[in-house]
C-alpha cells in the first residue's frame, strides 16, 4: 500500500495535500504553480448569504423524500458550524449528498452494481441555527469500490458543502464514520497528512442524540477558516 | 484547527446542482452578458466532473454551474462596478473530482482601462494577467480555466 497511502506528516496541519500521489486523479488536475497571495483584506471578502429560499420543506430529512422509507440504518447527523475562534456561524448553508445503504449514488455515472433505492435520493440542505447547529436525518451510506487502484474501496462517508460568512469560509469536505476499517487504505482520507486534522473528518457516535427505538446519533462539528475578525486590525 | 477539505468527487451534482443557479442576473436584463468557458486538465482535456462558482462581491450576486461533457460551464453575469483599488471582476471558485481542495481565481473583463491599475493584476506578470482576463466571444465572454499545463490559471491562496 506504500504507493497509495503516505506516512503521516503533522507539518501539513489542516491543509490537505492537493497533489497527493496515491489519489490518481490529482495528477492532471492538482495545480502545479505556487498559489499567489492576495492583499490581506481580500481574505475577508463577504461571501454569499443564503436565506430560507435556499431550503425546501423536507430538505433536512433524507428519509422522507419519497413514498416509502429508504433501506438502511437510520441515523441522525448533527453538529455545529464554528469559526476558528469557536464562534457559531449562523445561517451557513449546509448541503449534503451521499450513497445509499448499498454504496450506490443516484447518478448516471455511478456504475457500481449495487441496487438503487427508489426511496432514496441522497441529498439534503439546511441552514445553521442561531447556535451554528445543523441536523440531518438520513441512512448510513455504504462503502463502495472505485477505480483508483486494485481493490480500492471508499470508506463510508457523507459529502458536506458549507458556505460560511466570508468567501474564505467556503468548504467542501467529507464526513466519515468512527472506526471504519477502510481508513487505512483510502488515499483521499490520507491526503490529510496530519492525523489530528484527519480526526476532524470523523464523526463521533453520540448516545445523547441517539433516539430510542428509532435512530443512531452521530455528532460532527465543522470548523471553517478565518472569518471577519471582530478585532480591528492594528495600523501598520 | 479547521476542518480539512476533501474533493467534491464525481457525484457532487446530486447535492449541489439540483437547481439551476447559473444566472447572476436574468438573461433578459439589459446588462446581461453570457459567460461560457471550459475547465481543462493538465493534458488540455475537458474536465466533465467539475463545478464553478462565481461571486460578484460588489453587487452581491452568486451563481454555480456544473461542467458538461466538454468541460463547459456557462453563466449569465453583469459587469460589476470598479472599486478604488480593483477593476471590475468576478471571484471564481473551482471544484472537481481529483481536486482535493477548491481553487480560487478571478475573472476580469476585456478592454477595461481599470485593469491597468488593478492591484491584483498589476502584481502579476503580463502572461499571468492575460490568463485572468476573459475574451470577447460571438455572443458574450469566454473564460477557460486550466488546472495545469503551460496555460495554468493563476490561483490564489485561500
Amino acid at each position: 500500500m506504500s504507493d497509495i497511502v503516505l506516512p503521516d506528516d503533522p507539518s501539513f496541519g489542516s491543509e490537505v495535500q492537493v497533489d497527493y500521489p496515491g489519489y490518481r486523479s490529482t495528477r492532471l488536475r492538482a495545480p502545479k504553480r505556487p498559489l499567489v497571495t492576495l492583499p490581506e483584506d481580500l481574505h475577508a471578502v463577504d461571501g454569499p448569504v443564503f436565506g430560507n429560499e435556499a431550503i425546501e420543506p423536507g430538505d433536512g430529512d433524507l428519509t422522507t423524500q419519497h413514498e416509502g422509507e429508504p433501506l438502511g440504518e437510520r441515523i441522525v447527523v448533527s453538529g455545529r458550524v464554528l469559526d476558528d475562534a469557536g464562534r457559531p456561524i449562523q445561517n451557513a448553508l449546509v448541503e449534503v449528498w451521499q450513497a445509499n445503504a448499498g454504496g450506490r449514488y443516484r447518478h448516471e455515472v455511478d456504475q457500481h452494481p449495487a441496487p438503487l433505492d427508489p426511496n432514496f435520493s441522497g441529498a439534503g440542505r439546511c441552514l445553521t441555527d442561531d447556535d451554528g447547529g445543523y441536523r440531518f436525518v438520513t441512512i448510513k451510506p455504504g462503502a463502495y469500490p472505485w477505480g483508483n487502484h486494485e481493490n480500492a474501496w471508499r470508506p463510508a462517508h457523507i459529502h458536506f458543502s458549507l458556505s460560511g460568512r466570508t468567501f474564505t469560509q467556503r468548504l467542501v469536505t467529507q464526513m466519515y464514520f468512527p472506526g471504519d476499517p477502510l481508513f487505512a487504505y483510502d488515499p483521499i482520507f490520507h491526503s490529510v497528512r496530519d492525523p489530528r486534522a484527519r480526526a476532524l473528518l470523523v464523526a463521533q457516535f453520540d448516545l445523547a442524540t441517539t433516539t430510542p427505538e428509532w435512530a443512531l446519533g452521530f455528532r460532527w462539528d465543522i470548523v471553517l477558516g478565518r472569518g471577519n475578525t471582530s478585532t480591528p486590525l492594528e495600523q501598520e | 484547527m479547521t476542518t480539512p477539505s476533501q474533493t467534491v468527487g464525481p457525484f457532487y451534482a446530486i447535492g449541489l446542482c439540483r437547481r439551476t443557479e447559473n444566472e447572476l442576473v436574468s438573461a433578459t436584463d439589459a446588462a446581461a452578458i453570457r459567460l461560457t468557458g471550459r475547465l481543462l486538465d493538465g493534458d488540455g482535456q475537458p474536465v466533465p466532473d467539475g463545478m464553478i462558482e462565481i461571486w460578484d462581491a460588489t453587487a452581491r450576486r452568486w451563481g454555480r454551474s456544473g461542467t458538461g461533457q466538454e468541460g463547459t460551464f456557462s453563466f449569465v453575469v453583469a459587469k460589476p462596478t470598479a472599486t478604488a483599488t480593483d477593476a471590475p471582476h468576478l471571484d471564481v471558485l473551482v471544484f472537481a473530482r481529483g481536486l482535493l481542495k477548491h481553487q480560487r481565481t478571478r475573472m476580469y473583463f476585456p478592454d477595461q482601462a481599470a485593469n491597468a491599475s488593478d492591484r491584483v493584476l498589476s502584481a502579476l506578470s503580463e502572461a499571468d494577467r492575460a490568463r485572468l482576463v476573459a475574451e470577447d466571444d460571438d455572443d458574450g465572454l469566454r473564460f477557460d480555466v486550466h488546472l495545469q499545463g503551460e496555460h495554468e490559471t493563476v490561483f490564489f491562496s485561500t
